[in-house]
């Protein structure tokens, strides 16, 4: 994984929770700072991607290691 | 400009609570405004102490682990059971609770409007509900609905 500023686990939380629990990280973040997303929802494969075009926060990077799923998402400047 | 939720909560069982609030709190964080009007047995979900249940009387798609015909589903405690259960599965897959995403979407800005009708209708206390709650009518959720980009009832 590439640099970032701020993680997030949600590892064992479920939908909605991890796109909520980025929401507010994000929120908390200064703009071009990147945060590193850490779900084991499934679903988040397609949900981190949809939060992140809505929100206007480039998804910089998405894999899967271990068995969870792994974002760097970056603050926009809205 | 900011892209528009409007939902109609009209019921209010445990499992009928899941989808207004968990999309409203989603919504918001993808950037809508959401207005939630809660009409018949949605206005339990505004309570400020939530007792929802589930029942699998009535509801044969409700995955039991043993088959339960009807007739044996209107014992007493049944229903309790039922909720136990669903309520554990819940906690056991990290699905947050109704509280809780209740509480998100007060905090992020949720409009919660109880239809004024349905409270008259079944003399619900306005003392009983939750703080910030507004009331009103057919014509008020109209009003945010007719320009609304999602517009849902549940």
């Amino acid at each position: 994984m590439s640099n970032f500023d701020v993680e997030l686990d949600t590892s064992g939380l479920n939908c909605p929770l991890p796109v909520l629990k980025a929401r507010k990280a994000l929120s908390e973040m200064s703009a071009g700072q990147r945060l590193h997303l850490i779900v084991t929802d499934a679903g988040a494969t397609q949900d981190i991607p949809a939060f992140s075009k809505m929100t206007g926060n480039p998804l910089l990077e998405s894999n899967e290691q271990q068995g969870k799923l792994h974002f760097i998402l970056e603050k926009g400047s809205e | 400009m900011a892209k528009k939720l409007a939902i109609i909560a009209s019921k209010g069982t445990l499992d009928g609570a899941y989808p207004p609030f968990l999309l409203a709190s989603t919504a918001v964080a993808l950037g809508f405004e959401v207005k939630i009007f809660f009409t018949f047995y949605g206005l339990q979900l505004l309570n400020k102490n939530l007792n929802l249940k589930v029942s699998p009387l009535g509801n044969p798609a409700m995955p039991m682990p043993v088959p339960v015909p009807s007739i044996v589903q209107v014992i007493p405690g049944l229903e309790w059971f039922a909720t136990w259960m669903m309520k554990r599965k819940l906690k056991q897959k990290g699905v947050a609770s109704v509280e809780q995403l209740r509480d998100i979407c007060v905090e992020t800005g949720v409009d919660l409007i109880a239809c004024q009708m349905t409270v008259d209708l079944f003399d619900f206390n306005e003392e009983d509900f939750i703080e910030g709650i507004s009331s009103g009518g057919a014509a008020t959720y109209l009003e945010f609905a007719g320009d609304a980009d999602v517009s849902l009832y549940i």
